[in-house]
This record gives structure tokens, sequence and C-alpha cells, in this order.
């Protein structure tokens, strides 16, 4: 059983290696339940890969990943079997995708997306599938009407919105997203952080939120992490590493973007 | 051991044995051996080109060949009907490369080879049930990727089939999907039934004969032992449904088959007539009468709906 105090998530050391370039090196953290990290840098610094990395996605060259699980105490996901490894993935972990395209079913209606979970893990009542779908569409600000339409009919918001209730609707304890505001222009953008706040908020979300855009994450994350070419340079509180950054190469990121 | 039909007088004796070499009869052979070990598991096999389009069975045809022996009797249907050119001409393929009888009656024939349907007389153990079947994975519709299918099977993730069934009922209220109806196998495996009608999903649970599908373009095998518990997909507030009619067959009076609509003349005038017309003619020779039955011969407007072809 998972212990308050105990970390949820423990990276020791993850290195991938994409031939003899380096994707990220050495990287150990610890993540807490309901603690929000962020990660930063320029791209090619392996944000994405250090997430894919630490998320079961792509099995590291050197270093482990532990998870607290619900029932099964800690275990590293890569010596998981198969069959559980992906039970994870889609029950108490949840993936928001930047293109809303790889994260959802597109030819199902909304409904099918947000109810796809609930079927995988064996519930076998439509009735309760389709109020639990409904219930998260309100929860991401989507019309109750809008429930039997194709993503394909939703705005690019929208379909942001319905990624992240197709993911939450199984109560994730750990959610990754690589820059699920990235292909959003301003205005829809602020809104889509506002409701992720609220949400990482209400359900103790913990969550790594990979971005380029310092201002997403001095919004949503409690600590950040900062990387260049591969590896973390620097990493604290948000607030002191973006307000008294240590590193130059951070010095010069924080300074470029209040330039900005 | 090659075993060829020498039958000098149609000058078939050029072709072993139910036309495919001992080589690939003993490879298919083996695949249902394996099928048959892993009901409702998918067996890749080495299909063969056979002198057929691929639409017209060749995957039964190769399942066929390699089990069938000089002493069987033969019955092929399309839909219900053994007088449709694709039955024929596998029938007569048969009786041509193998020198089998043949017939038209489900009680005599040993092995049945089908395309639509499962006959509506209940199979006994010393028969054997061909499918000729298009498409056999269950999972295509909504993940198109072979190796992610095979990863979902192994690991038992079917939730994507109620996924289909979810739309269904999102979209016309109920489960619309009236053939390839997906069922369960064994508690294990979910298996494509195409393109048979969910109609004939219950004789697959528990049937007495043996049950095998043959994909000749996806060259795959799959099986369903004898007694082999087969349970189609539902939700438990939508439970699984076979079609009924309103009406019953207009030459047999039967209430229990499969009814196939048939127009009878451009004033809109139709009927019901059994999709099985062994069943139905044998019913008429009981003396049983429909409606329409009006004690003319069989055969003349029976045939329309069965010459469509499946969509493939
Ligand atoms: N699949 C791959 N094969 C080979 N090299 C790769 C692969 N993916 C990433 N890389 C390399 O690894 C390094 C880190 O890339 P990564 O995509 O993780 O960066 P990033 O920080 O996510 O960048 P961006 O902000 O542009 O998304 C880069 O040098 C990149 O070229
Ligand atoms: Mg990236």
């Amino acid at each position: 059983m998972t212990k308050m105090n105990d970390p949820l998530l423990r990276v020791d050391n993850l290195t991938m290696m994409y031939g003899d370039r380096i994707g990220c090196k050495g990287v150990s953290f610890e993540l807490r339940p309901g603690e929000v990290l962020g990660i930063v840098g320029e791209s090619g610094s392996g944000k994405s890969t250090l997430l894919r990395s630490i998320s079961a996605q792509q099995e590291p060259t050197k270093g482990r990943v532990e998870y607290q699980t619900r029932i099964d105490g800690t275990r590293d996901v890569y010596e998981m079997s198969e069959a559980q490894r992906r039970l994870l993935m889609r029950t108490d972990w949840a993936f928001v995708h930047q293109n809303p395209r790889d994260g959802l079913r597109m030819n199902v209606s909304a409904g099918a997306n947000i109810g796809e979970r609930l079927m995988a893990v064996g519930d076998r009542h439509y009735g309760n599938i389709r109020s639990s779908a409904d219930n998260w569409l309100g929860k991401v600000e989507i019309a109750s009407e809008r429930l039997d339409d194709l993503p394909s009919t939703f705005s690019g918001g929208m379909q942001q919105r319905l990624q992240i209730a197709r993911n939450l609707v199984t109560s994730p304890r750990l959610v990754f997203m690589d820059e699920p505001t990235g292909g959003l222009d301003v205005s829809v953008q602020a809104r889509l952080l506002d409701l992720l706040r609220g949400l990482v908020h209400d359900l103790n979300l913990a969550v790594i939120i990979v971005t380029h855009d310092l201002a997403v994450a001095r919004l949503l994350s409690h600590r950040l992490m900062v990387m260049q070419q591969g590896k973390v340079i620097e990493s604290g509180l948000t607030d002191q590493v973006l307000d008294d950054p240590q590193h130059a190469y951070t010095q010069l990121l924080v300074s470029s973007i209040l330039q900005n | 051991m090659e075993q060829t039909v020498n039958n000098p007088a149609d000058n078939t004796s050029a072709y072993n044995f139910a036309y495919l070499d001992e080589q690939t009869k003993r490879m298919i052979r083996r695949t249902l051996l394996k099928a048959v070990a892993i009901p409702g598991y998918q067996v890749p096999f080495a299909g063969r080109e056979m002198p057929m389009p691929y639409g017209w069975g060749t995957g039964g045809v190769q399942v066929t060949a390699a089990v069938i022996g000089p002493k069987d009797t033969l019955k092929v249907i399309d839909q219900g009907a053994d007088d449709t050119t694709n039955a024929v001409s596998i029938r007569q393929f048969f009786a041509k490369t193998a020198n089998v009888a043949t017939t038209e009656k489900t009680a005599e024939a040993s092995i049945i080879q089908t395309r639509h349907r499962i006959p509506e007389k209940e199979l006994r153990e010393d028969q054997v049930l061909v499918y000729q079947v298009p498409i056999p994975e269950p999972l295509r519709f909504l993940e198109p990727r072979e190796t992610e299918t095979r990863k979902m099977h192994a690991l038992e993730e079917y939730g994507l089939m109620h996924v289909k069934l979810y739309e269904d009922i999102a979209r016309h209220g109920h489960i619309a999907t009236t053939y390839a109806y997906p069922v369960m196998v064994d508690d294990r495996y979910v298996m494509d039934p195409s393109p048979t009608p969910k109609f004939d999903n219950p004789k697959m649970h528990n049937m007495a004969a043996l049950q095998l599908f043959g994909a000749g373009r996806e060259k795959r095998i799959y099986a369903l032992p004898p007694y082999t518990k087969v349970k189609s997909l539902d939700f438990e507030d939508h439970p699984f449904e076979v079609q009924s009619w309103d009406d019953e067959c207009g030459m047999c009076g039967a209430r229990d088959s499969y009814l196939d609509e048939v127009i009878l003349d451009d004033k809109g005038n139709r009927m019901f007539v059994c999709s099985d017309t062994d069943y139905c003619s044998e019913r008429q020779d009981a003396g049983h009468r429909g409606q329409q039955h009006h004690d003319q011969p069989l055969g003349g407007p029976k045939s329309s709906p069965s010459s469509e072809k499946a969509a493939e």
C-alpha cells in the first residue's frame, strides 16, 4: 500500500542513447503524489526522450524507473510483465499528447473515446459508461449534446480537452504531458491551462509536464528541471529556478523569455 | 503416398487428389491441429494460390481440400442456398478434383462448406463445417496495426470490441451489428465469425460438429472444436439478441429459420422465404405450407438475394 511520504515515482540514473547520440543522460529524481514537475529546455535537449523513457514507452539504455503501484508495492516498470505494464499505462497512468490525433480515436464518438478505458478494465454496463462519459465531458467544459459527435467535428482546444477527459476517467494518479498546449493559439491555451490547473488540484494528480513555454511551467508546476543537451543542469522549486536561476544556461533561458 | 485421381474419362489426372499437393495439405492439416488446440486463435498459414479469385472462398477451399477424403460427401452453400454460382462451382471443383459425392441435403453431408450461413438443421459429431472467411481479425475495425492486434489477443486486451458495440448503441439505439458479430471463444479469444449473420451465432455454441475457418487472402485459419463455449459479446443492459421476423416463410411456414426477403414483382409485392433451401424443401416435403405456397414447384424466385457478393 502507498504511504503518503513515499515517492510515487523514482527515476534513477536514466540514460537513453540513440546510437552514439545522447537522448538524455544520467537523470535522477523523485516525484511525490500530487506533485507537478515541469521539464523545460530548448528544442532537442531531450525532454520528450526523457518523458518517453519514464513512461514505459521507450526502454532506456540504462537506469531504473520505479513506481509505487496501488496493489503491488514499488515496482521497476521495465521489469513488470508486458501485461502488467500495459494495464498500469491505461489505468493508473495517463498520457496527454501534444497532437490530440495521437491520443484520440478519431473514428468513434467523444463518448466512446472517454468510455474506452472503462471498457478496457471490464466495465460492461452501457448506461453507466455513457453517464461517466457525459459527466467527464462536463468536467472538461464540453456540452453534453456533443457526446455522440466525432472528435473530428471538435475544435483543437476541444479535442485537447476531450483527450484529457479520456485519460482521467479511470482516476489515474500520474499524468504525463508532452507540450499539451503546443498547437493551440494563446486564448485557447489560457483556458486549457486553467482547466488543467483545476483538475490537477481537485484530483490531486501527480504530473510530469514537458514544455518549452516557461509561462506554462510557472503556472502549473511545483518543481522544475532544466535540461540541456540531454542532461538536467538545474532543478528546484519553480519560483526559485525562474526567479533566481543559478546555471548560466537557465539564466539565458529566463532572460530570453522575459524579452519576448 | 501421393493420391491422384485417375479418371481418364474427364481428363482430371493432371491434378493431385483435391487439387492441392500432399505437402501443402499436410502443412494445412498441421495448421488445423494447432487451430483446434487453441480454439478461436488465428493461426497463420502459407496459403496457396487457388484456381479461383479471392472472395470466392479460397480459404475455405484450401481447408476443405486438406480434410476431404474419397469417402466424404460434400455440401456447399452460399447464403443458405446450394444453387448459387459460387456454391455450384466449388461443389463441381471437388467433384472433379476429388471425385467425391456431393449433396444438397444437410443430413447427408460429412463436410459442409459455407460462406454465410450455418444450416438450420442441427449438425452432428460426424460432420465438419468449413467457413470461408474474408476478414478474420475482429479488432481490425478500430486497430489497423497487425503488431498491435496480435499483442491485444496475446494479452486478452479486448476493451476495443466493446468500444465498437458502444458506438453502435450510441448511433442506433441498439447493437446494430447484424453479421460478423464478435464472439468470445472458450473464455479466451475474441473471434470474428464473419460473415455469418448473428442469427447463427448461438448455433456455434456447443456445436457437435467441428468448425473450421479459412481466410484465403489474409492466410489465417482458426477453429472451434466440438462442444466449445461461444459467447456473443454484449452489454449487461443491452444483451445479445438474434434477428427475428414478423413474417413466416412463405413457402414452408417456418418461424424459426433465417428468412430472406424476395421481391416478387415491380408492384412492391414481396415475400419471405427460408435462406436455407434444404431446410425449406425438407419442410415442404413433410407437408408444411406457407401462405404463398400455392403448391407450385419450388425453384424459380428463390435465388435473388443470394447472388450478391460479400463486400471485400
Ligand atoms: N527516435 C530517435 N532516434 C534518434 N534520435 C532521436 C530520436 N528521438 C530523439 N532523438 C534525438 O535525441 C535528442 C533529444 O530529442 P528530444 O526529442 O527528446 O528533444 P526535445 O527536448 O523533446 O525537443 P523538442 O522541444 O523539439 O520536442 C535530439 O538530439 C534528437 O535528435
Ligand atoms: Mg519534444
